[in-house]
């Protein structure tokens, strides 16, 4: 029932004597979390994958093909219809044809058609960290190859979605070390410094966490003027967040900072002469930056799930900049998500993304003070 | 105890001035306001020359004061909230807007509440249970469950339930009632009615709040279970089932408590977004639509009374907690 929690207190200050890095010790603890291993790794992959979009994307993301509107997924297959094996993965072919009952629109294989996919081949023209090139991860000698399906523009959906992790990673992880430099700042000055600063940063902290965060999130996202361009409203956004976002941890980092303070080493650096700005860059920054690494991975998805749900509601990211958000814009209305539910994918990405950060935080928040006991 | 209520209620005052001009200078952020659209409207589809719909717009501002400076609208505002509960006029739905609000908020505030219960009652247990059969398959399930409820996206929730229930299963989702019964009396059938809608968004946004109620929960009793007056009750040979639910879960309740006031606003946060995606008529598709139009008083009373909610809530929470804890002493 209950289990002796473990003591891995004496091992480490041996270890640490021993010595041991800091960031050693966290990794040794680190690596025994099997979900922070996990998150770790969906991140990367995420962010390769959102990095080299055009690599992995069979299809130009930004062309439309009235043609293919609302093509489902293509299933990779290895045993055609006439039940014999091919070395090779492949496709069908769609073909369009006609419902026989509601007499709409539908897709069907064409069973004669086969489409063998191509690794690292040649297709579409990109250009990826200012280099050219037109090789692709993998792709289909002709026809068309969708595997998460299309859009009603017809645009393969695979390609859009890595489009799209681009800025919904990248505005949260702006965002959230936006968020960490405003808290640690204030929180630090706030701490340090005491009196007329503290109480007037305190005060704010009060007031902007008496505020229902996502209507005003809200109200501020649609106070944005439409004629503004996508990276405006990009860098806008990241404001938003990190204006909204800073209270917490500037309270937190106030409360560490003031603990702090009293120390005897700071009072020996005052003594020997040390300036306001050596104490706080040298001594209280370095020492509360474990706690601001936890919050920065934890406040990202945070920031990815606000930044989806604001773009699905249509205030956040405009096209035709692609978040995920955006992406999810067309499955609003629910007689195309009957017709197409495959438009709903590109929420299995902020799944991941969300779970992974969440992972990885909750690994990092463990590991982070390694001389501490392991709770429970 | 009564000076300390005393002194948390004077001290909030001063933050709801604020917070309430901050309001007001949220929703007259956007460039332009809805005698503008209005404007545009009449050009369009009234087909009246610019010239002419400038008059109009302009006649329209004189009427509701909004050709007045900034300060003083602000202080009509508040005036007339404070001494007559008045909120102002909702352009959009040409009525005064505590007559469009009441009722959706009041909507709002039931579901809310309903989901906080819900997510209260259920977090409880299963933290209990997780907490009490660490790393047993149970344990396990509860913990990822309630990492997918915190890592789902509450629209997508939202979606995925209409889908699953108007494609797959062929009901009728979203609404708060089937056509019917919307403008039928109160009764047997209406209530059954409201029951058979209401529960789903109750489900989506009660998922995200069970969830952190249960990690908050574990966390919270495994930590207590570690302290040694829970050795000394075991030790002195008391029932396990005393240990825990006498000893070790009413002191494991208090951060609970503490962040009670916090959950309030954020089962509303989830509640707007549900209500906006399965177009149940409460705030949500109306705050979202106010703030889309530029209907001003109506999307600033909203978050005025949202941020009244959020502060109340917080105070509540502190003097629960300052009852039920006696080690806790404010001065």
């Amino acid at each position: 029932m209950i289990r002796k929690k473990k003591e891995t207190k004496t091992v480490n200050i041996i270890e640490a004597e021993q010595g041991k890095s800091y960031l050693q010790l966290v990794w040794r603890r680190f690596k025994k979390s099997k979900m922070g291993l996990l998150g770790g790794i969906i991140i990367v992959i995420l962010a390769i994958l959102s990095i080299f979009a055009p690599f992995f994307s069979p299809h130009d993301y930004m062309e439309y093909d009235p043609e293919k509107a609302y093509c489902p997924p293509q299933r990779v297959r290895f045993v055609d219809a006439d039940g014999k094996f091919h070395w090779r993965p492949f496709v069908y072919d769609l073909k369009l044809d006609i419902d026989p009952v509601t007499y709409s629109r539908i897709y069907v294989e064409d069973t004669s058609k086969i489409l063998y996919i191509r690794f690292f081949a040649n297709g579409w023209n990109y250009k990826i960290l200012g280099l050219h090139s037109n090789l692709h991860f993998f792709t289909v000698e002709e026809g068309s190859i969708h595997l998460l399906g299309t859009d009603r523009y017809g645009r393969d959906l695979l390609g859009r979605i890595f489009l799209g992790g681009r800025i919904s990673l990248t505005i949260a992880l702006m965002g959230a070390i936006v968020t960490v430099i405003l808290g640690s700042t204030l929180g630090i000055i706030s701490g340090y410094y005491g009196g007329v600063i503290d109480t007037l940063v305190q005060r704010s902290i009060e007031i902007l966490q008496s505020f229902p965060q996502l209507p005003l999130w809200m109200a501020l996202s649609a106070a944005v003027p439409r004629t503004w361009t996508s990276l405006q409203v990009f860098i806008v956004m990241v404001m938003i967040f990190s204006f909204l976002n800073w209270p917490t941890l500037a309270r937190e980092i106030r409360g560490k900072t003031l603990s702090l303070r009293e120390q005897d080493f700071i009072t020996a650096i005052k003594e020997m002469g040390g300036s306001d700005s050596r104490i706080i860059f040298k001594h209280l920054f370095p020492n509360c930056l474990s706690h601001i690494i936890v919050v920065l991975t934890i406040s990202i998805p945070e920031l990815i799930l606000m930044e989806s749900t604001l773009s699905f509601l249509g205030l956040g990211i405009q096209p035709p900049m692609v978040s995920w958000g955006v992406l999810l814009q067309g499955a609003q209305r629910i007689e195309v998500l009957g017709l197409y539910p495959w438009v709903m994918l590109p929420a299995l990405f902020i799944v991941f993304a969300v779970l992974g950060f969440n992972f990885l935080g909750d690994g990092l928040r463990d590991a982070a003070d390694p001389y501490s006991v392991k709770r429970s | 105890m009564s000076r300390y209520v005393i002194q948390r209620l004077l001290m909030s005052i001063p933050v709801l001035i604020i917070i309430s001009i901050v309001v007001f200078i949220v929703i007259q952020l956007p460039p332009g306001d809805y005698m503008s659209t209005v404007q545009a409207q009449l050009q369009s589809l009234g087909g009246l020359t610019e010239d002419e719909a400038v008059k109009v717009a302009e006649q329209l501002r004189h009427t509701y004061g909004l050709d007045k400076p900034l300060y003083i609208q602000y202080f009509v505002w508040i005036k007339n909230i404070l001494t007559k509960g008045d909120f102002g006029f909702s352009f959009q739905y040409r009525k005064p807007v505590a007559d469009v609000i009441w009722e959706r908020m009041g909507w709002t505030i039931l579901i809310a509440s309903l989901c906080h219960l819900v997510s209260t009652l259920v977090g409880i247990v299963i933290g209990i249970y997780s907490a009490t059969h660490q790393y047993s398959i149970g344990d396990n399930v509860a913990t990822f469950l309630a990492f997918v409820g915190l890592s789902v996206p509450g629209f997508f929730l939202a979606l995925i339930a209409m889908y699953i229930l108007a494609v797959k299963v062929g009901v009728e989702a979203g609404g708060l009632f089937s056509q019917r019964y919307i403008l039928a009396p109160w009764g047997w059938g209406k209530f059954l009615d409201l029951l058979s809608h209401i529960w789903i968004p109750i489900v989506i946004v009660g998922f995200a709040g069970t969830a952190r109620n249960m990690r908050v929960m574990r966390g919270n009793l495994l930590d207590v279970l570690n302290l040694p007056y829970v050795l000394t009750a075991r030790s002195k040979g008391l029932k396990e089932r005393e240990v825990i639910f006498k000893h070790a879960v009413p002191n494991a309740l208090h951060p609970l408590i503490m962040y009670q006031g916090m959950v309030l606003p954020f089962m509303i946060q989830g509640e707007l977004i549900a209500s906006t995606v399965l177009n149940i008529p409460t705030a949500g598709p109306m705050f979202l639509n106010a703030i889309n139009t530029q209907d001003m008083y109506l999307a600033g009373s909203f978050l005025l009374l949202l941020a009244v909610v959020l502060v109340v809530g917080n105070l509540l929470a502190d003097i629960v907690l300052a009852w039920i804890d006696p080690r806790i002493r404010y001065d």
